[in-house]
């Protein structure tokens, strides 16, 4: 069977599913994965920009568990679907509001190294 | 009789008080005028109230106005004007009048003249106040009265230390007497509800007043006496009043008013008869005070003071009068001395007027200088000595009977040996001031101005005629004069021919030793060294009262006012101090306490919230591991539990 | 012509003082003077008109004003005057603007001390007319706090000391004298502070309550008199006080004790006051010869019209403490005549301080001759003063003596005894500042200036009128203090 496999097959699509079974809960896994990445994000990188960008991947990542959540186990409607739509929206508000910010405090302190951005404490 | 002119005789001298004292300085003499005036009017209506009371005496005055009006009390002012009255009447104006004119050559320049004039006016209102008094409360008001123009004369120049001590001292002296008046008016008043003498007489008569009371009453009454008249033990303040202008010494001290308090003791002689033995206390005040301020007279050497001792005496014997019972003999007495002791003081005053010097040994042979002034003051002293036919030999003469014939024996030896004393030391003050060899001084010396020798005229011959009115046949005698029971002296001639006897001797001791020297004084006076010490320093009474009372009196008051502020009202500062205290205590109970817990929170918030914020650094991304750490933990204890 | 609520209108004519005062630049000195004394003349004026309009005979209270105030306790306003209160009240007015005339004096802060005087004034007026208790009460400490101010900012050296003994002294006698007032209050039935309603209802007092309550509002009324170990707030205050201060001080505040006795004590507690008589009596004579003793020992000329107001104040306790007609009326004639006479007093000792700077006694002497007309003054009150006959002091002196005599026959022997103290140290005065020879150092003192004697010819023409005439005053207070003492039996 392998040698009659032309490489380029595993590309296609029946082939892959073949030899992976993707099933829900590899879309849980990716959506954890991504989250980490973006929770890793938020907290490490000191470039605020990034932390907004990360910020995205964990809303991102949460997107794909309701979608893939909602498909495999909810009911057939498109309750969750619709919460996806409010969360893309949220996300491009706050994504928004969050360069607006960064802006302004760039102007102000001419940096966007969150580490100095300390001066409210207290 | 008509009331009026009684009231007008009392009403002139206020009017001219008031006139002198707001606008006297405008008026012809500097206001002299107005007193002058006003008194010979009063004068003319005396004598006119005397001529209807003798013509008439049934015409007598008894009149009230209520003054308050308390229900079932009033307090009533009224006048009392029967013949008693008005021969006091006539003494006061006549001899007031001659001061009053006399001063006007004594006191002619001094700065304060019309005030002197106004002061005269207010004792003449005052003294007969006194004299037409129906009640004890009326009378007890001009008493005052009378104190205070006396206080204010005697002061009168008062930048002099003395005079101003005396004037004091002269008004405290009577208010002790009248506190004793005072308490006797209450008593009487409070038991019977009035203080009317008609009522009051007729209560005590009737026997309708306990006599407990009576003894109360009327011991006050005399008390008030004493003070006022100058009797053992308050007699001290008369010979310091001298230090008050002559005339003054003539009218107030002399004449009328220190005779108020025989006065007051003779108008109520119905109240002391009640009470016998007070009767025998007067009667010995009386006769102690003549002996023991004769005693006196004769080893001074101020004309004055001689004069004020033998004041004192003199009034010691209307005491003693009065005391046996002998009201009329009082009053005779009181007015023959009126009349002889003003002269002898207006005589001392022209002497000193024109010598500028009280001491009699400053003086000698002054009467070639001054005859006028000699001759009346020899008539008054023969007065004084008793000698006859002067007026003032009926008027002791009557007093001595009284005495003798009331059984007192003892007092009328005392009486005896006082008269010689007084005829020696008068008759010595005579041989040394007048005769004898002439002073520095007496060489120029001139004699007064008519308008001071006139009124000494005037008296001289009313010392010597005043008398006669006793002599059986020639007048009526003095009690009927006065409206006095009538007790009809038969003449004692026994006693006459003993006080003849015994003048004779002193004036003739007294020539004996002061004009013709045939005992020199000093001899005597070293031979009785101790008794002449005792003498010549007045038996040391003044320093003895300032030690024993007026120094403790005055210690006493320091001590009580020590005490007040340490005492008394150191309680009052040691309670705020110890409110201070407590409220500190208190404060610092509070602070540490009950603030303490309020505190106590707060603190506890701060602390722990200086700690905490810590945590807060500022850096998101620690609060993003914190929460994630935090929630992973949440998580793994939910996992774990369920 | 009756003018209507004229007792609130005059209490409250010196608040409307203020109010313009408030207004009024501080440095208009000049008219703030003259507009006070305008204020205290209107109230004076005023006070001839409740003459007019009160009938002699009556002997309730007259122009009541009477209006409940706060329903829930039963406190009305009700105002009125009678025989014994309106002799007082029109001294008040009367010595007020004397007074008033006198501060013309003051310097500094003008405004302040004006505004203070008249605050003061109203409460005096007030106490006087007042006959809730609760009102009363209001006046009573009403009358301490400008009081205290005025000790406090304008007095002497000395000042706050003074002021704070007599603010603490006088308000601790105020304090319980209120516990008395409370426990009448809930004593009645209704419970009412009306004080008319309390004296009908005295018979249903038991003779414990009354001696309690009797003692309660002793301690009040006896600081104010003040009556024996009571007293030494006066001598500090008159001596720290402004002249004008002192005047009032002695012409009005010590008559509210006695008047507080009269108009309280006495007809709510008769049990009590009858127990207490003698006691009180005995006071009595322990102020007369004590003040007298005491007063003879001072150097301070105000100290020694202080204590000589002790002393004089003891006549009125005799008086009171006899029941009697006599006494009763000595005792309020006493007050009146006391307000009069230490009113001129301290306004002449105001003369000479403000001249000499010194009120010691020692200092002076032969002030006689530089000063003829104060001399004559002074000599004239201090004969009022020591009771000399023609003049006021006298006959109320002797109206309670004669009062208490027919009660306390020992006692006022003693206290008579006072008479010859008091003329000693007022005449020993007198010699020492006036008599010797002149002083150099005081040759050049002025004599008394046109503003000074017009303070002073009234209270002498009082003075003389009182002492001749006695009727005019006493005929407004016979009829009501007849009444009081039918009440004590």
């Amino acid at each position: 069977m392998i040698g009659s496999i032309n490489i380029l097959d595993i590309l296609k699509p029946e082939l892959i599913c073949a030899i992976v079974r993707v099933t829900p809960t590899h879309y849980l896994y990716v959506a954890g994965i991504v989250f980490c990445i973006g929770l890793m994000g938020v907290m490490i990188r000191r470039n605020a920009i990034a932390i907004l960008m990360s910020i995205e991947l964990m809303l991102n990542a949460v997107n794909i568990v309701l979608i893939a959540g909602g498909r495999a186990y909810g009911p057939k409607t498109y309750d969750a679907s619709s919460f996806v739509i409010f969360i893309i929206a949220v996300a491009a508000a706050e994504a928004i509001v969050g360069l607006a910010l960064i802006l302004a405090a760039y102007r102000h302190m001419k940096d966007i190294n969150i580490d100095d951005m300390s001066i409210m404490k207290w | 009789m008509n009331p009026v002119l009684p009231v007008l005789i009392f009403a002139l001298p206020v009017l001219s008080f008031g006139i002198t004292v707001l606008i006297g300085r405008y008026f012809p003499l500097k206001g002299a005028s107005v007193g002058i005036l006003g008194l010979v009017v009063s004068f003319i209506l005396s004598c006119v109230v005397f001529y209807q009371l003798q013509v008439d005496p049934t015409r007598t005055i008894d009149l009230s106005v209520t003054w308050l009006d308390f229900g079932e009390y009033t307090i009533d002012l009224g006048i009392l004007i029967d013949r008693f009255a008005a021969v006091m009447l006539v003494v006061v104006t006549l001899v007031s009048l001659c001061v009053h004119i006399y001063s006007l050559g004594y006191m002619k320049g001094d700065r304060r003249f019309t005030t002197y004039y106004a002061y005269l006016s207010l004792f003449t209102m005052s003294m007969l106040g006194i004299v037409i008094s129906n009640n004890l409360f009326q009378l007890f008001v001009f008493w005052e009265l009378v104190g205070v123009s006396s206080y204010l004369l005697i002061g009168f120049w008062f930048e002099r230390k003395p005079a101003a001590m005396a004037g004091m001292k002269a008004f405290v002296v009577c208010r002790i007497g009248d506190f004793g008046f005072l308490i006797g008016i209450l008593s009487l008043f409070v038991a019977t509800g009035t203080f009317s003498f008609g009522a009051l007489f007729g209560l005590s008569q009737a026997g309708a007043i306990s006599s407990a009371v009576l003894v109360v009453g009327a011991l006050g009454i005399f008390f008030g006496a004493v003070g006022k008249s100058a009797q053992l033990p308050l007699y001290v303040w008369l010979p310091d009043a001298m230090e008050g202008p002559t005339p003054v010494s003539a009218l107030i001290h002399a004449a009328t008013m220190v005779a108020a308090g025989v006065y007051l003791v003779a108008r109520t002689l119905p109240i002391f008869s009640t009470v016998p033995q007070i009767m025998e206390v007067v009667a010995w005040v009386g006769g102690l005070t003549a002996l023991f301020s004769a005693t006196i007279a004769v080893a001074q050497v101020d004309i004055k003071r001689i004069l004020a001792y033998s004041t004192i005496s003199q009034l010691g014997y209307m005491m003693l009068a009065c005391g046996v019972g002998a009201g009329a003999s009082a009053i005779f007495h009181l007015s023959t001395h009126a009349f002889f002791k003003a002269l002898l003081f207006l005589g001392a005053g022209s002497v000193i007027h024109s010598l500028h010097t009280n001491d009699i040994r400053e003086m000698g042979g002054l009467f070639s200088n001054m005859k006028t002034t000699a001759t009346v003051f020899i008539i008054g002293a023969l007065s004084l000595a008793g000698f006859p036919p002067f007026s003032g030999f009926f008027s002791k003469d009557e007093i001595m009977v009284s005495v003798l014939e009331s059984g007192h024996v003892w007092l009328y030896w005392i009486v005896v040996f006082t008269a010689f004393l007084t005829a020696f030391y008068i008759f010595r003050l005579i041989f040394i001031a007048f005769f004898g060899e002439q002073s520095e001084r007496s060489k120029h010396a001139e004699e007064s101005p008519k308008v001071m020798t006139v009124p000494m005229v005037v008296l001289a011959v009313l010392s010597v005629v005043a008398g006669w009115i006793a002599i059986p046949g020639v007048g009526p005698g003095f009690a009927e004069i006065g409206g006095f029971e009538l007790h009809h002296l038969h003449i004692n001639w026994s006693a006459m021919g003993t006080s003849f006897l015994v003048v004779l001797m002193g004036i003739g001791v007294a020539w004996a030793i002061y004009s013709r020297r045939f005992v020199e004084s000093r001899s005597i006076y070293n031979t009785f060294k101790p008794i002449s010490k005792l003498l010549e320093n007045k038996w040391y009474v003044d320093e003895i009262y300032n030690f024993f009372i007026v120094q403790p009196v005055i210690f006493f008051s320091r001590l009580l006012f020590a005490f007040d502020m340490v005492i008394v009202d150191g309680a009052v500062n040691l309670a705020g101090w110890l409110g201070v205290r407590l409220s500190k205590f208190e404060g610092e109970f509070d602070l540490a306490v009950v603030d303490g817990a309020v505190n106590g929170t707060a603190w506890t918030a701060r602390t722990f919230g200086r700690a905490v914020r810590r945590i807060q650094t500022g850096l998101i991304q620690e609060y993003v591991i914190v929460a994630s750490v935090a929630i992973l933990a949440l998580i793994i204890i939910g996992y774990y539990l369920m | 012509m009756n003018i209507p609520h004229l007792l609130s209108i005059i209490v409250f004519t010196p608040v409307v003082g203020i109010i313009v005062l408030l207004f009024v630049d501080g440095k208009k000195h000049k008219f703030i003077r003259w507009f006070s004394a305008i204020i205290t003349l209107i109230v004076l004026i005023l006070s001839f008109f409740v003459f007019k309009q009160f009938n002699f005979s009556e002997s309730g209270v007259q122009l009541v004003e009477k209006g409940m105030w706060i329903p829930q306790f039963n406190i009305k306003y009700f105002l009125g005057v009678d025989g014994l209160s309106l002799p007082l009240f029109f001294l008040t007015a009367l010595l007020s603007f004397l007074a008033c005339v006198g501060s013309f004096g003051i310097k500094e802060r003008v405004k302040e001390y004006f505004i203070l005087y008249l605050l003061l004034v109203t409460g005096m007026l007030g106490v006087f007319v007042a006959l809730d208790m609760v009102i009363f009460y209001i006046f009573w400490e009403v009358v301490l706090v400008p009081m205290y101010f005025l000790i406090g900012i304008w007095g002497g050296p000395k000042r706050e000391y003074a002021a704070i003994k007599f603010f603490l002294y006088t308000l601790f006698g105020s304090v319980v004298m209120l516990l008395g007032i409370l426990a009448l209050y809930f004593t009645s039935n209704p419970h009412t502070f009306d004080m008319m309603e309390i004296i009908a209802q005295r018979a249903t007092f038991t003779r414990n309550f009354q001696i309690i309550v009797w003692l309660a509002m002793f301690i009040g009324f006896a600081i104010k008199v003040p009556i024996f170990p009571f007293h030494t707030w006066l001598p500090d205050a008159h001596v720290e006080a402004p002249t004008p201060i002192s005047v009032l001080l002695a012409g009005i505040l010590l008559k509210m004790g006695g008047y507080g006795f009269l108009r309280l004590s006495f007809p709510m507690l008769p049990e009590a006051s009858k127990y207490f008589a003698t006691f009180f009596a005995i006071l009595g004579f322990i102020n007369i010869v004590y003040g007298a003793l005491v007063a003879m020992a001072q150097k301070d000329l105000k100290k020694l019209i202080a204590y000589s107001s002790v002393s004089h104040m003891g006549y009125v306790l005799l008086g009171f403490a006899s029941m009697t007609q006599m006494g009763y009326i000595g005792g309020v004639l006493q007050m009146f005549n006391h307000g009069i006479i230490t009113g001129a007093l301290f306004l002449l000792v105001g003369v000479i301080y403000d001249r000499a700077h010194t009120r010691d006694i020692y200092a002076f002497g032969g002030l006689g001759k530089t000063m003829p007309v104060y001399f004559g003054i002074m000599t004239f009150s201090c004969f009022a003063s020591l009771g000399l006959p023609g003049l006021a002091g006298f006959v109320s002196e002797f109206l309670c003596l004669i009062g208490a005599f027919s009660v306390f026959k020992v006692i006022v022997i003693a206290s008579a005894s006072g008479m010859i103290i008091t003329a000693a140290y007022f005449l020993w005065t007198l010699q020492r500042m006036f008599m010797g020879s002149e002083n150099e150092r005081w040759k050049d003192l002025p004599d008394m200036s046109g503003r000074e004697l017009f303070t002073l010819i009234p209270l002498m023409i009082l003075m003389l009128l009182i002492g001749v005439y006695p009727k005019i005053i006493v005929q407004v207070m016979k009829p009501t203090l007849n009444y009081l003492v039918g009440l004590m039996y």
